[in-house]
């Protein structure tokens, strides 16, 4: 679990060729590369790891430096490609001009089930493709339309959500006037999210804006039609990137829970409108969604806890902390389903650990991976020489040190030349970062995951998803490929 | 609260097949095609994506995004899920502050950052919608910065205006040729003075394929040429492990000279309009805008244009190639004749496509741009018209992927040509889709392989061909699952 704070987090030793004084050097060595004053503004974000020492904290969620190649998105990005986009059933406009949508579509791997097009539209792009006469005139006569025209093609959708681009508030269109006429008019939901791409420093932003919005216009505006039970929950903050959701629920449905609502990976909105009558909140993605836990927390009473399935003993400590919430017979079932995969997953150990022991990761990705998924490494033997966020918050960081070892590095939001200076100093043996990145690195000879997609394979969470990982993990480090990299002329 | 909350209602599966057969109704058909305002899937990016690929077709060039942080994200994830190679490029990140002060300190810090960082030749700088709407003036900026010594006095900064709510990709694409050609070869001309050498623009073209062909056409028929904005290694760069930002690319000085070139052709009419039109002021030599050379007859009229221009005739090893792929296509006639085809995309590339199928006696039935000009509808209907096999074919102009589903449900094709986006009407018409264009984040490799020239009218013509006898193979009864096909 990750409470800061928490006394069952041992802080992890230096790991051999690690110290905190050779990744100082490295880090000032690395900065030389910059202007004066661009190094200045980077240097509080960067600093090796040591939980015990205060001073370690790395500086977070500041404004990208600009002409610095990064690898954060915009708000836009968080609230369409995270938060909105994976709720099935709902469509979900990204209104201001086609690229943005078209960008963005299909490409965070946010599985549903359902009929395309009929009952579940997130695999699908819908935009009102601003042209120059709607930055005149502005678009609000436009998003009607398309509203009516959404309601009209789409009978089943359970509601409508309008997500702007950028031009949308620099022209100053009141979506929210125009999205409250359209739900009285058409009798569905229609979500106003302000989280124009130029807003705050990075996607971080647009989760938040997301959160309030579901905050202010879905919580509590139904009920299940069935009576609450004592083990019903909600999943939050997981987005069902190559079916993950579906791997967790299976365990938490094995462990005797009722995973009333998704959120919002392959989730329903009408599902998570009633999510205030469950007994508790899980939540996978602490950045993106724990503004909308402590809401609820606050106004109805639901406690939440963080948990993460990466890795069996990650996996483990979870299940163990989860049954702590309920009562025996949960606590038991827990018991029993640990005993029935710790088999399973020592013979994915016994087969992959001794092909990865000791391999150095080096891990830049966004919301929770950079700490919930070092467990997972070191089931399988591996160490953590490095990890940073691209739009993580300083609890985020507070979550992060102890799950690192002592020395090893801490980067926020990463410049790709840092990267590729690390990279070279300290030669991990896996680099698991995004699409922008994996190019770069692969051209170096450096195996590669695409750690925000699992590389078009999945899932990595969850019983079912460990055994797909370490096989991944593998493949990706012991690939014979690599071999051929140096030409023998 | 004064009314009770309602209940959750789950949609049922009877439901779910109503509408689902709904949806493929004549009256949905109508409804659909009825649609004003609402644009789904859509076959067109924004302007700086193609505004980008051109800036990386130069060497040494870092592309630079005037504007949000999240815009330049995109682009290069788009190129990088396309090409499975790195794009490098920076933003100035303009946010609330650079929306309310205008981004001209973003700018100075900026190329302040990048050009010590990153150690470019050039930066061609384009921008995203923002500072399009609050009107950022980035002659005066770029002045500046240039004064205050931001960015050394002589460094290579071309920029373009690329509103994305304004024209495609292609747009974006012409735009940022057009101002990097503008200023690379800025008081270069000289009178009378001529390279003898052929410039070449490719157009918005994401495949590395073509620009090899064209390499290897040209090489074949000796004559001298540049590519320009070419991505052939910037975006096809051998793995061994070394790192390189700016693999390849045009030289900047070859760029420079290709304003004394003896002749300049665009095989892009539509992405290269304004490039077109300054070289064609600006230009020495002779200047031709052609169909891209997609099938047996756009290649023989890009060869013999070729050939025309520089008194060099086609030698024997492209004759043999020609004669080879003709041989291929009469062998495999039988497979496309009258086959009927949706194909969608970009102008220029859908009116090859056409002239293809059409050669091959196959029919471009339903042709579908989410994005063209009168103009492009014209001269598709024209070229429809010029063919037997294009009598009763469709153009759809302005309509999108969504239009094209239900548009394939009601009066099916036997298969499509387009991008990875085509997918989800491919499988719910049950359409096979062979894989043609931009972005293609599907299938791996594909945009390696040439689809102009001889060699690439004969990649066409197989992939085609076998996928067509590979479903015969996977779905025929068993009386008539034959050796031979």
């Amino acid at each position: 679990m990750y409470q800061p704070g928490d006394k069952n987090n041992k802080v992890k030793p230096e790991v051999e060729g690690l110290s905190k004084e050779k990744a100082a050097k490295l880090i000032e060595e690395t900065l030389e590369l910059y202007p004066a004053k661009a190094k200045k503004k980077r240097a509080p974000h960067l600093a090796p790891n040591d939980p015990e020492d205060k001073g370690c904290a790395v500086r977070s969620n500041k404004k990208t430096l600009p002409g610095v190649m990064s690898a954060r998105g915009c708000a836009y990005a968080g609230a369409k490609g995270v938060v909105w986009g994976p709720i099935r059933d709902m469509v979900h406009i990204s209104h201001g001009p086609v690229g943005c949508g078209w960008y963005s579509w299909g490409t965070r791997r946010n599985l549903t089930t359902g009929v395309p097009g009929v009952s579940s539209f997130s695999g699908m792009q819908f935009t009102s493709d601003f042209q120059e006469k709607d930055i005149v005139y502005g678009g609000d006569k436009k998003l009607e339309t398309i509203c009516r025209e959404v309601k009209e093609l789409f009978p089943l959708a359970k509601g409508i959500s309008v997500l702007s681009e950028c031009p949308v508030g620099l022209i100053g269109d009141d979506i929210n006037a125009t999205a409250k006429k359209m739900a009285g008019e058409l009798e569905v939901p229609v979500v106003p999210c302000n989280c124009e791409g130029f807003r705050g420093v990075s996607q971080s932003l647009g989760h938040h804006i997301s959160n309030d919005t579901i905050r202010d216009h879905i919580i509590g505006t139904r009920e299940f039609d069935e009576e609450p039970g004592p083990y019903d929950i909600a999943l939050i903050g997981d987005y069902n990137i190559g079916g993950d959701i579906w791997s967790a629920v299976k365990v938490l449905e094995e462990i005797g829970l009722n995973v009333k609502a998704q959120w919002t990976g392959d989730g329903q909105i009408e599902h998570i409108a009633a999510t205030h009558k469950v007994k508790l909140n899980l939540i996978h993605c602490y950045r993106s969604m724990n503004y909308m836990c402590k809401v609820m927390e606050e106004k109805y009473g639901i406690p939440w806890l963080e948990f993460n399935f990466f890795g069996p003993t990650k996996i483990k400590e979870s299940l163990r902390a989860i049954a702590e919430r309920f009562d025996d017979k949960i606590k038991e079932n827990v018991e029993r389903v640990i005993a029935k995969y710790d088999p399973i997953m020592q013979a994915i150990l016994d087969e992959y650990r001794p092909r990865l022991e000791g391999k150095k990761v080096m891990i830049f990705v966004g919301g929770l991976r950079p700490r919930h998924t070092i467990g997972a490494y070191e089931d399988l033997g591996m160490v953590c020489v490095g990890s940073g966020y691209e739009f993580a918050h300083s609890d985020d960081y507070d979550r992060t040190y102890p799950e690192m070892p002592k020395g090893s590095l801490v980067f926020d939001d990463a410049s790709e030349k840092e990267m590729e200076v690390f990279a070279e100093a300290i030669k991990p043996d896996l680099v698991a970062s995004g699409i922008k990145e994996k190019y770069v690195f692969q051209k170096m000879g450096l195996p590669f995951r695409q750690m925000h997609s699992w590389d078009y394979s999945g899932p990595y969470h969850g019983y079912d998803g460990f055994a797909i990982f370490a096989r991944d993990i593998d493949m990706a480090i012991n690939s014979p490929t690599w071999k051929l990299v140096k030409s023998p002329f | 609260m004064s009314e009770a909350v309602k209940k959750v209602v789950e949609i049922t599966p009877e439901e779910e097949a109503r509408v689902l057969e709904w949806t493929k109704s004549k009256e949905y058909l109508e409804k659909n095609l009825a649609r004003e305002a609402t644009v789904i899937n859509p076959a067109h990016g924004c302007q700086p994506v193609g505004a980008q690929l051109a800036a990386h077709g130069f060497e040494g060039s870092l592309p630079f995004v005037h504007g949000s942080q999240g815009c330049a994200s995109y682009y290069r994830s788009t190129l990088n899920r396309h090409f499975r190679e790195p794009a490098p490029a920076v933003s100035d990140a303009m946010t609330e502050d650079g929306a309310v002060f205008g981004g001209q300190n973003n700018l100075f810090e900026g190329l302040e950052n990048a050009y010590k960082l990153y150690s470019p030749k050039i930066m061609p700088i384009f921008t995203s919608c923002m500072p399009e709407i609050i009107g950022d003036d980035l002659t005066a900026f770029i002045k500046n910065a240039r004064l205050k010594g931001h960015i050394p006095e002589d460094f290579p900064l071309p920029y373009a205006n690329t509103p994305s709510f304004n024209g495609t990709h292609i747009h974006g694409y012409d735009a940022m040729l057009k101002a990097i050609l503008e200023d690379l070869t800025a008081g270069k001309r000289v009178e009378g003075a001529c390279t003898g050498k052929l410039n070449l623009i490719a157009g918005f073209d994401a495949c590395t394929g073509n620009y090899r062909e064209y390499k290897r056409l040209l090489d074949a028929m000796e004559v001298p040429h540049t590519l320009l904005a070419d991505i052939s290694e910037t975006f096809d760069s051998p793995l061994d492990g070394e790192y390189q930002y700016y693999p390849g690319g045009t030289p900047l000085a070859e760029a420079a000279e290709s304003i004394n070139g003896k002749a300049t052709i665009s095989v892009q009419k539509y992405a290269t309009a304004s490039t077109m039109k300054f070289i064609n002021q600006e230009y020495g030599g002779k200047h031709e805008v052609l169909p891209m050379p997609i099938g047996v007859q756009a290649t023989d009229a890009f060869l013999l244009k070729v050939s025309q221009l520089f008194g060099k005739p086609v030698p024997e090893s492209i004759k043999a190639e020609r004669g080879r792929v003709v041989d291929a296509m009469t062998d495999a006639h039988q497979y496309l004749h009258n086959k009927k085809f949706a194909i969608f995309g970009d102008p220029d590339q859908l009116l090859a496509l056409a002239g293809f199928l059409l050669e091959m006696g196959a029919k471009p039935y339903h042709v579908l741009c989410s994005r063209a000009s009168k103009k492009f509808d014209k001269e598709m209907k024209a070229l429809l018209e010029s063919s037997p096999y294009g009598k009763g074919c469709h153009v759809w102009t302005n309509k999108d992927l969504w239009h094209l589903r239900s548009i394939l449900l009601d009066d099916p094709v036997d298969m499509m040509l387009g991008d990875t986006h085509g997918k989800f009407a491919a499988r719910e018409t049950g359409t096979p889709l062979i894989r043609i264009g931009f972005p293609i984040i599907d299938r791996v490799n594909v945009h390696r392989y040439p689809i102009i020239g001889y060699q690439g009218a004969l990649n066409l013509l197989t992939w085609t061909a076998n996928k067509f006898l590979d479903i015969k193979d996977d779905t025929c009864e068993d009386q008539w699952f034959e050796m031979m096909r």
